[in-house]
């Protein structure tokens, strides 16, 4: 009687046994997807925030920013190997190198271009970006090389959920570290206060007593930095070889676009978006990773032309 | 005395276009001197010229004696002349007191002028610091223009058409400032449409006509005919 009666609940419980865990699974599989889109998303504000900077006070679109990043990466894992650095120490070596380098790049060439005409620029940088191309295949040949990170490339936190991978979660925590840092200096400290001016009126800036070139050269060198932060986190990540910037500075563009010009939180905002479309697609089909991506930023183009959350006036 | 400001034959043009033939001024310290005329006569192309907007040779411009006709706009500024630009421009990304602080931020030159001096100057603009600059009245507006220009405690303030485009009673409400601002030690130059009211308040006055001074005499001893000839050209 006892053990006949307790035969439909044993029965009971492995039918519903068999079909929670199931919903359950597919839940967390997209959970999962969306967390670490998120977090590839990170990735993507990080290559994004220093063209949006640069392009919110100048108007200038850089079309080496890839190749800049992947520059970096490079100066990152020289100084690894020569002195036999972390990465994150090496990454505090080259942001300083890195900012001379777009000071001085700012200075001495693309301060002649700015003006008027968007076109002069757009062909400096381009120009600029195959040189760059070229010079590093010279130099470090078309090897795939990697940033060696050690237990930290395969390090994780188990949420219960969903587990994370440490890398992609330092990788996020430094995107909104930087764009929250880039934020503060932008709205409340006097260099900030002479960004948004040169922006708004480079000639009435000039009329204050600013530069508006030195302002300019500021600007490169600090989006020089967020790059140096960027290419730590794509060499840990990754395999990097010469020829992989043109593709990260479509997704910085795409990030800087959904997110809405001159916004960074936007530009955050569209990191994330992009991530989660890759992951999503990949989910779906490994081969639509990168197409998702891209059509993720058109359907935000057709939705809304001027982004999430435009600022820039013009 | 050493005058604080000088053109010598200032020319400019833009391309093949010549707005200014020769211009001959002079600005002594504790001056306020205006400068009157027709629209096209080349008032605000002398301003750009004399801040550094438009590039001279340099001994066209001379800042106590030193030529500075070659420099550019910011380190113009910096030797202490400082520009309420035609229009107003005020910085639409920055607040009111932001656009202040600005003025003040490069050259603090110690003087009176700080924001509390400036709020004590137009009372309204403390009410409305935190607002965005452009979100103010043209009159408002006008009065931040002037306050970021003093912030830099300047011993020469340019002012371009600073009545343009307001109401007689809020141009009657900045003019009265200025006592205030001479007092603090700076020279004035101001650019005027309004005739009556420059003669007002000028020391002296230099009328242009088409890019040449056509007169210039002290204020007080001005004719209306003078200033008729001078304006419109002698009758023929």
């Amino acid at each position: 009687m006892l053990s006949h009666a307790s035969l439909p609940h044993a029965g009971g419980r492995m039918g519903r046994g068999g079909i929670l865990p199931l919903c359950e699974v597919v839940a967390m599989i997209w959970l999962d997807v969306l967390v670490q889109g998120i977090l590839l998303g990170g990735l993507y504000a990080l290559f994004a925030a220093g063209l949006s900077l640069v392009f919110g006070i100048m108007r200038l679109v850089n079309l080496a920013h890839g190749d800049l990043i992947v520059f970096a990466a490079f100066l990152i894992l020289v100084t690894v190997n020569l002195l036999g650095l972390n990465p994150f120490l090496s990454a505090l070596i080259a942001a300083p190198v890195m900012f001379a380098l777009g000071w001085a790049l700012q200075r001495f060439v693309l301060n002649r271009v700015v003006g008027k005409d968007i076109l002069p620029p757009l062909l400096i940088t381009f120009g600029l970006s195959v040189a760059l191309q070229n010079g590093m295949l010279e130099v470090f040949s078309a090897d795939s090389q990697r940033i060696r990170a050690g237990a930290l490339e395969s390090a994780s936190i188990n949420l219960g959920v969903v587990t994370i991978g440490t890398l992609p979660l330092l990788t996020f925590g430094s995107a909104v570290l930087a764009i929250f840092i880039l934020n503060r200096i932008f709205y409340t400290t006097a260099i900030g206060r002479a960004f948004r001016a040169t922006s708004d009126d480079p000639v009435t800036a000039s009329l204050m007593g600013i530069n508006p070139r030195g302002v300019f050269a500021m600007a490169t060198g600090l989006a020089m930095v967020i790059v140096t932060l960027a290419a730590l986190y794509l060499g840990m990540r990754a395999n990097f070889d010469p020829s992989i910037g043109p593709a990260r500075l479509i997704y910085a563009f795409e990030a800087v676009i959904i997110g809405g010009l001159g916004s960074l939180w936007g530009t955050l905002a569209g990191g994330a978006i992009i991530g989660i479309a890759q992951t999503v697609g990949a989910q779906i089909n490994p081969e639509w990773q990168i197409l998702a991506g891209h059509l993720a930023f058109l359907a935000v183009l057709i939705i809304r032309p001027r982004g999430l959350f435009p600022r820039a006036v013009d | 005395m050493t005058p604080i400001l000088e053109t010598r034959g200032l020319t400019a043009a833009y391309g093949q276009f010549k707005a200014l033939f020769g211009i001959d001024l002079a600005v002594s310290p504790g001056e306020c001197v205006a400068i009157i005329g027709a629209n096209g006569a080349g008032k605000t192309t002398l301003m750009r010229s004399i801040t550094g907007v438009l590039r001279n040779d340099p001994g066209m411009v001379l800042h106590r004696g030193e030529p500075i006709g070659d420099l550019p706009a910011d380190q113009v500024m910096q030797r202490g002349i400082a520009m309420v630009p035609e229009g107003r421009k005020l910085f639409p990304s920055l607040s009111v007191e932001e656009n202040l602080l600005i003025g003040g931020q490069v050259r603090r030159g110690g003087g009176r002028w700080s924001l509390d001096t400036i709020y004590q100057l137009f009372p309204i603009l403390k009410d409305r610091r935190h607002s965005p600059g452009t979100a103010l009245s043209g009159g408002q507006q006008q009065m931040v223009a002037i306050g970021r220009a003093l912030m830099s405690n300047p011993e020469l303030l340019l002012c371009d058409e600073v009545s343009l485009g307001l109401a007689p009673v809020v141009i009657r409400d900045i003019y009265a400032a200025l006592p205030a601002i001479r007092e603090a030690g700076a020279a004035v130059v101001i650019v005027e449409q309004d005739i009556a009211r420059a003669l007002s308040v000028a020391d002296r006055v230099y009328c242009l006509m088409e890019g040449r001074v056509t007169l210039h005499a002290p204020a007080a001893e001005i004719s209306r005919e003078a200033i008729h000839a001078a304006y419109f050209g002698e009758p023929t």
